[in-house]
């Protein structure tokens, strides 16, 4: 039962999130490029001032698949990196805390691009 | 000879005729209602190329060859081309059309070059400077898309307000007065910017140029929406339709009963996903081709108008956030030709 | 007759122009995104059941998803199902491997350096910049006022 609410609770967190985006999409003027890039920022922000981390305890995947969760490991990152290594840190720890979503990205972005060969849309 | 008329209509006494046409279309076209009047239809998106761009000027080839064909035509017969498309310097044309070796003229008009390119053509053999010449244009769903919005495989909604791109081209040939349909008179559209931005929204962009152009035309010949049994324009598909509409109600023409648009024709909005309906130059030029020249020729249709229309942004004016300037172009099409003046020369 | 000014026009715009459907969209959003954080929930309890470490489990389940979008992308069903989950296939970071997927595939004609290389950036560029222009904002104002 307890893994039940576990998966509803990342269904709701994860829905939410996205449910705000498609209200972004649906009543403002905002391409889908800068709706990405918002969720992010908002991501690195909430993990700055340390909201987003209970979240992501709280629903697990529901908070840590979302964009904004991504950029929530920029925000650890960086305060993991200047903890240990100042300001130095600072540059190196973004991209080390989100590393894999970026590297995983790119590369099977690369993969898929040569494997596979652009077809028409047709609907 | 030509006579103006009023101030922007011009009257061709010796209306030229459109003597051929050939369209060529995709598998959504091809599935359309007008579907099976296209003259090739290519199931293939790539027509059997390396790139969405050749597969246009591919689409373009064959269009011009099946005119070609149609009227037992060959290059060396045709004196002047005329002809352009969407892409950045009208690519799809310059390769379609290269080994053609026919005297060329580039055009950009966005979606009105169907109607720019046949001013022209009928222009050049009312002014008797050439016999035969070819207006052609063509735009492909696949090409326009990557190059005015996303790549196809990014995921995303269409509003509603968005048109889809035809993957089509048409072709005519235009010579010396000899059989319907007749170019009777043309109205050479001016820019138009009403301040539209939003690029999901080209008809309402293109809607008060389609406007103006018609009404310098009812005022220039004093004629109105009851002289015509139809009011053809190219694209501007459901909203622009409804903007059109609204916007010549207020000048006092109500064309209502006499409008169609060729967005509309192409594809059926209820269940092939277009959401407000086609655009594109091979939109205007693939229903026209296909459906209305057919049609003027067996007497279906007497006397129409046909505007094309335009809207004349690049994805550089878009991101820099100007806004999107219509145009639009008219010919009086007929199933008779102008009676001749009196002291004419006709 | 009346000459209709820009502004009476885009009145008439907003007016003839059809809304979104968003009475469609936002429900379709929730569910589809919620199903992708679903199925990331269950690939995270996947790899710690398999021994994984928490903070290399959730990491896992994000590279998981976006290996299945950069597939399902080249296979041409991930914008099939853009088309009705909206904002839920775009949030998710399946959203984000998509958005850097589809122009690496579509621009693949221009070549594999400054097609398929450069383009890859096209949409989800801005991402990694404001992302990471943030954190380093973050960084320095960490250590500016020592908050570590």
């Amino acid at each position: 039962m307890e893994l039940f609410w576990e998966y509803v609770k990342a269904f709701l967190v994860g829905g939410a999130i996205c449910a705000v985006g498609q209200v972004l999409i649906d009543f403002t003027k905002l391409t889908p490029a800068r709706i990405l890039v918002t969720f992010v920022v908002l991501g690195v922000v909430l993990g700055a001032l340390g909201v987003y981390q209970p979240l992501v305890d709280w629903a697990g995947g529901g908070a840590s698949i979302p964009l904004t969760g991504w950029g929530s490991t920029i925000a650890k990152g960086t305060r993991d990196a200047v903890a240990e290594k100042g300001i130095f840190g600072a540059l190196s720890g973004g991209l080390t805390g989100s590393a894999a979503g970026v590297a995983a990205a790119i590369f099977f972005g690369f993969l898929s691009a040569v494997v596979f060969k652009p077809k028409a849309k047709e609907e | 000879m030509s006579t103006n008329i009023g101030k922007y209509t011009l009257r061709l006494d010796k209306s030229p005729s459109i003597t051929g046409s050939a369209a060529i279309g995709g598998k959504k076209e091809a599935e359309g209602p007008i579907g099976k009047m296209f003259d090739i239809v290519n199931y293939d998106a790539l027509f059997g190329q390396k790139s969405w761009e050749l597969a246009e000027s591919e689409m373009q080839r064959q269009a011009a060859q099946k005119v070609m064909d149609k009227c037992s035509l060959s290059p060396g017969d045709i004196q002047y081309l005329f002809a352009g498309d969407l892409l950045n310097q009208i690519v799809a044309s310059h390769y379609g059309l290269r080994e053609l070796g026919i005297p060329f003229f580039g055009l950009y008009g966005a979606c009105s070059t169907m109607a720019e390119s046949l001013i022209l053509s009928s222009m050049m053999i009312e002014g008797g400077l050439a016999k035969k010449v070819m207006a052609i244009t063509s735009s492909h769903f696949c090409s326009a898309e990557r190059q005015f919005r996303f790549p196809l495989e990014y995921g995303g909604q269409r509003a509603p307000t968005a048109q889809w791109t035809a993957t089509a081209a048409g072709a005519c040939i235009i010579a010396e007065n000899s059989q319907p349909p007749y170019i009777k008179a043309v109205t050479v559209g001016c820019i138009e910017d009403k301040d539209i931005k939003d690029l999901n929204n080209m008809g309402a962009a293109m809607a008060p140029a389609a406007s103006t152009t018609i009404k310098r035309y009812f005022q220039d010949t004093l004629t109105g929406p009851d002289n015509f049994d139809l009011i053809l324009t190219g694209d501007l598909a459901q909203v622009g339709s409804d903007l059109l509409a609204e916007l010549l109600l207020r000048e006092g023409y109500d064309i209502k009963k006499k409008h169609a648009d060729c967005g509309l024709i192409l594809y059926d909005r209820a269940t092939q996903d277009v959401e407000a309906g086609g655009s594109g130059c091979g939109c205007a030029a693939g229903v026209l081709c296909s459906y209305i020249i057919p049609a003027i020729r067996e007497g279906k249709i007497k006397d129409m108008l046909f505007v094309a229309t335009g809207a004349l942004m690049s994805p550089i004016s878009v991101q820099q956030g100007q806004n999107i300037p219509g145009i639009a172009h008219l010919l009086h099409l007929s199933s008779t030709p102008n009676p001749i003046q009196q002291g004419g020369n006709a | 007759m009346e000459t209709v000014t820009n502004q009476s026009y885009n009145q008439m715009v907003k007016k003839a122009s059809p809304p979104s459907k968003s009475a469609r969209n936002i429900p379709m959003a929730f569910l589809v995104g919620g199903a992708i954080c679903t199925l990331g929930h269950a690939l995270i309890k996947f790899y710690m059941s398999m021994g994984v470490p928490e903070e290399t489990a959730f990491p896992a389940a994000s590279i998981t998803l976006v290996f299945l979008s950069a597939l399902f992308t080249g296979l041409n069903i991930y914008d099939k199902l853009a088309k009705w989950g909206g904002a839920g296939t775009l949030v998710p970071i399946t959203g984000f491997a998509n958005a850097i997927t589809a122009p690496a595939l579509e621009f693949k004609s221009e070549g594999y350096i400054m097609g398929l290389g450069a383009k890859m950036f096209l949409i989800a560029g801005p991402v990694i910049v404001y992302g990471i222009a943030a954190g380093v904002v973050y960084g320095v104002i960490l250590y500016l006022f020592q908050l570590y």
